[in-house]
């Protein structure tokens, strides 16, 4: 693939799904659903970096490795958000971002 | 044409359509459904470009941790039958704008600049060559960022335990 396919194609491919993920965060009501263009656009942003290593820092790895560490604080922040999510439906009884205005006033 | 640059587009098509989908579809459980064929999209392509212990972090961790979480946090807080209301369509065109122009900026800047790709070397990420340079210490180790992430999901843990759990009242019975 990397000799097939040049690079400005593959990051039309990640920048397209970046900014999918900014719609549907900025159009989303839903918690729940704004994590998961949270998680597109993480998504997006890991493979940017796997390309970039992959084509222009051959053997280096640290693409590899930035992504892999991205995986791994994107498990952790998906973890607290929906604990915090599950608190919030239990004290409020829904999850949607105009109802949640507890700490204002 | 290669038949891995087919593969590769037909891969990228999927993953575009169901990140699209994934964004505006009004049932939330869909949503994310969608969202785990974008993430095995994902690992698709992670294979394809030979990294192989990355494509299987993606597809335990996303697809096997983080989807599945989102779907029991769904299950827990929403009814699977109910549509979400549609956005305004004023708040649709506004953000369509943004990314769109977003997304025209960064095509006119990634189209424009002139890459060059280096040859592959020999070096393999293999699982010895990940475990070495992921505990090692000298140039190009990695160990620093190792043990912060192990105290940070150590961290995360113990803060979700502690936020999602339950607020027992005072009386001890």
């Amino acid at each position: 693939m990397i000799e097939s396919v040049p690079l400005n194609q593959v990051l039309i491919v990640t920048t397209l799904m970046f900014f999918i993920g900014v719609y549907g965060f900025l159009t989303r009501k839903n918690l729940i659903t704004m994590l998961i263009s949270v998680e597109l656009m993480l998504n997006a942003v890991n493979l940017n970096f796997v390309f970039f290593d992959r084509y222009l820092f051959p053997g280096k790895l640290e693409g590899h490795f930035f992504s892999l560490f991205i995986i791994a604080i994107a498990a952790a922040e998906a973890a607290v958000a929906i604990a915090i999510f599950i608190n919030l439906y239990r004290n409020i009884r829904s999850i949607n971002v105009e109802d949640v205005n507890e700490m204002k006033n | 044409m290669a038949t891995s640059a087919i593969i590769f587009y037909v891969v990228a098509t999927i993953m575009i359509v169901f990140s699209l989908l994934a964004v505006t579809s009004r049932k939330i459980l869909r949503a994310a459904v969608y969202l785990l064929f974008a993430l095995a999209g994902t690992a698709g392509i992670y294979f394809m470009v030979d990294y192989y212990f990355l494509a299987a972090v993606q597809l335990i961790v996303y697809a096997g941790g983080i989807v599945v979480l989102i779907i029991f946090s769904i299950l827990l807080t929403s009814h699977i039958e109910e549509k979400m209301e549609k956005p305004d369509s004023l708040k649709i065109i506004l953000t369509a704008i943004l990314g769109l122009g977003g997304t025209a900026v960064s095509l006119y800047v990634i189209t424009n600049h002139l890459f060059t790709p280096q040859p592959t070397t020999g070096v393999e990420a293999t699982m010895s060559t990940i475990g070495e340079k992921l505990l090692g210490y000298g140039a190009g180790g990695y160990v620093l960022p190792f043990e912060v992430i192990s105290i940070l999901l150590l961290a995360a843990m113990v803060g979700a335990i502690v936020v999602a759990k339950r607020n027992k009242p005072e009386n001890h019975d």
